[in-house]
């Protein structure tokens, strides 16, 4: 069936398309105007979108992880930064976990990848991820950006090698939202409820 | 009709949802006053192969007082949200011209392209389908689905699923669909098509959605508060989530060079939908492939800002190949794609990306809602489309409109789409598609309707007058679109200015 309607579909197309051969156009990377420093452009995307910056007191990002988790419930850990401690309840996460496994979640740490200071996005890749779902099926998300990794727009994402190289890369812009009745926004429709962006050199 | 008010609490409430300050996403950017209760009025009568009465949907539509005021206020308020987005960006007509220039480039090529993806999506490890039309859509689906005995399918947003009437068939055979956008939930829940390709349950007010989870899910039917009955779905969906068996979505962009496809979603349902069962099948159009990752820049720069006036989804999830132990399959759907292809006025309609930018901003469909067009695509893309499906139903549609050609200014891809509106009216008429009393106003609009250009020239196509012109056009019946069926009067300073400033330089051109 499906052989047989490919070479349906190929055919129509051949036979109806216009006759007309207009060049396929370069897209520029619109960047002349791009700040040097992309920090504080990202920072207040983030802000607008929903998402927020975990502060990290006298520049330890990691003291500021600690904090920010201790005593929240189940957290699962996708990076170095963080060891997983059943004492903590800090599970580390590990490729052979069911995805359906992380639904008790509370805060999920996961590193990403580049952040995009035009929209305040941040890229999670599956690599980083470990599991997929630990990037949506936790309560909340911390997620932490190296500031060298910001890139000023959306055209420059889209140039980022990962683009090419990963199977699942989402551009998560802070939390799950939904405006779905009379425009009422609300945070955690069916993803996570929040995002906190740690700055944390990788 | 009261004036939009200024935004004090902006996400339409206090001490609910996000805070009160941010208008991300589908988020209010003005106060929304209480509404309601009143009955929803319910979509256009279908009457079997009979072509659809909108006006009479239209009708009691706004004898709802209620759902108009609220229906026109929301759109209205997305359509200017993406006016403020898009004045923040310098290179916005630039923007259009390139998503524009690499559509035409791609749908005269897209042989060529629908092949360069499936080898790279097939390097990848994807399983490629091909379905003709919705019936082989559906019945491929099915297929894989029950080759991993697959019982209950969670499922994101998809128009295309709607067009291919997936749902009900799946039901019919034994598979439990679950849709987990919010709206599209709600809308399940009512049995009811969406009514907008965005924000699918924008025709209802809380008290409706409070009513439709009372009866379906046992909650209070007198909680009406927006975050309580987000937070019902939530605890109720995410069981079924939990417990799926295969997971489905539909797709933004297919990039030809990667093999990959982009989803855009504000909740993360598409993620969800793909990665938490092992089988993720995604069904897309043959139309939505572009070329290449830079391409898809381009789109997703202006999809969210021209659909919310938001810069971007909360998710844009890009999935080129399953996911570690699982499965992904695509069904490329044809389903009267290719015939579009070959209609010289028509074709154009192809370059549609979904982001329902026409249907904000249409002083038609904000007042008469999507669901009294009968169809599965409303509002202007939805009068340039649905009569490729089906000319005799939906043979009418085109005449929903007031031509002010606001929705072919939003338009983040430049469909000329009122002129193809009018184009549809002459193919229609002279196939005698339509009826006999609209013939007759087919021929007293005489020179006006030969030259769209002309007729769009003759009204006022501000955003202040487009604001009004809903009320004028409505209640002085002085379009097809209500009962009246006369052709509006040309002012004739408007029309004499565009005389002096065109034609009498031009010559003699039309
Ligand atoms: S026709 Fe244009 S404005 Fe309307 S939904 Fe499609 S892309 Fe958006």
């Amino acid at each position: 069936m499906s052989t047989e309607s490919r070479a349906a579909i190929f055919a129509a197309i051949r036979a109806n398309r216009p006759n007309i051969q207009p060049p396929l156009p370069d897209v520029p990377f619109f960047d002349t105007n791009a700040p040097a420093d992309l920090v504080p452009p990202f920072v207040e995307m983030l802000g607008k979108m929903g998402g927020s910056v975990l502060e990290a007191k006298d520049g330890d990002p990691i003291a500021a992880l600690r904090a920010a988790i201790t005593d929240k419930g189940i957290i699962a850990t996708c990076v170095p930064e963080l060891h997983g401690d059943p004492s903590l309840r800090i599970r580390a996460i590990r490729p052979d976990m069911a995805p359906t496994s992380l639904a008790d979640v509370e805060i999920g740490v996961v590193r990403a990848s580049f952040g995009v200071a035009e929209t305040g996005t941040v890229c999670l890749t599956d690599d980083e991820l470990i599991v997929n779902t630990s990037g949506f099926l936790p309560q909340h998300l911390i997620v932490l950006l190296d500031p060298k990794q910001i890139v000023a727009n959306l055209h420059h994402a889209y140039n980022r090698p990962e683009m090419r190289s990963h199977n699942y890369a989402v551009f998560q812009t802070g939390p799950s939202a939904t405006a779905d009745i009379e425009g009422v926004l609300i945070h955690g429709a069916q993803g996570v409820r929040s995002l906190r962006v740690l700055f944390c050199p990788a | 009709m009261s004036q939009q008010q200024k935004p004090d609490t902006p996400a339409g409430r206090t001490n609910e949802g996000a805070p009160a300050n941010l208008t991300h996403g589908a988020g209010a950017s003005v106060t929304m006053p209480a509404r309601g209760p009143e009955p929803q009025p319910r979509g256009a009568v279908i009457r079997g192969n009979h072509p659809i009465d909108q006006a009479e949907a239209a009708k009691r539509f706004m004898a709802a007082p209620e759902h108009l005021a609220m229906h026109d206020q929301r759109l209205w308020d997305l359509r200017q949200k993406r006016d403020r987005q898009k004045d923040q960006i310098e290179e916005w007509e630039e923007l259009r011209q390139l998503a524009s220039d690499i559509k035409t480039h791609t749908l005269t090529h897209l042989d060529t392209y629908l092949e360069m993806f499936e080898k790279n999506a097939k390097a990848n490890g994807v399983h490629v389908h091909w379905a003709k039309d919705a019936a082989e859509h559906n019945a491929i689906v099915l297929e894989i689905l029950r080759s991993k005995n697959a019982k209950r399918l969670i499922k994101s947003k998809s128009m295309l699923t709607e067009e291919c009437g997936f749902r009900e068939y799946a039901g019919e055979h034994g598979i439990e669909v679950v849709e987990t956008d919010l709206g599209e939930r709600i809308q399940q829940l009512d049995d009811e098509a969406p009514s907008h390709v965005v924000v699918p349950a924008v025709h209802k007010l809380r008290t409706d959605v409070a009513a439709v989870f009372a009866r379906t899910m046992g909650t209070d039917p007198n909680d009406c508060e927006v975050t309580h009955l987000a937070e019902e779905q939530r605890d109720h969906t995410r069981p079924l989530i939990l417990s799926a068996d295969a997971g489905m979505t539909g797709c933004n962009y297919a990039v030809a060079e990667t093999g990959s496809v982009v989803v855009c979603t504000n909740e993360g349902n598409a993620d969800l939908s793909a990665n938490t069962t092992g089988l993720h099948i995604v069904s897309a159009g043959i139309e939505k492939i572009i070329p290449k990752l830079e391409d898809a820049a381009v789109f997703v720069r202006m999809l969210s800002r021209s659909a919310l006036g938001s810069p971007i989804t909360q998710y844009t999830s890009h999935f080129r190949g399953p996911r570690k132990g699982g499965e992904m399959h695509i069904v490329f759907v044809d389903n009267g794609r290719t015939d579009r292809l070959g209609l010289e006025k028509f074709w154009t309609s192809l370059k549609c990306i979904r982001c329902g930018a026409c249907m904000n901003t249409c002083p038609v469909f904000r007042r008469s809602g999507g669901l009294s067009y009968g169809a599965t695509y409303a509002g202007p893309i939805g009068l340039i489309i649905d009569p490729t499906f089906n000319r005799h139903k939906y043979s009418t549609l085109p005449f929903s409109s007031t031509m002010n050609g606001s929705c072919t200014n939003v338009c983040p891809v430049k469909i000329n789409i009122h002129e193809q509106i009018a184009d549809w009216r002459r193919v229609l008429s002279e196939n005698h598609e339509i009826p006999a009393f609209k013939k007759s106003m087919m021929k007293a609009a005489g020179m006006l309707l030969a030259s769209p250009k002309l007729y769009r020239a003759s009204l006022p196509v501000a955003d202040s007058a487009l604001r009004h012109l809903p009320r004028f056009i409505v209640y002085n019946r002085m379009n097809t679109w209500t009962r009246g069926r006369e052709m509006p009067h040309v002012p004739k300073e408007t029309f004499h200015q565009w005389y002096k400033k065109n034609r009498g330089k031009k010559g003699k051109k039309s």
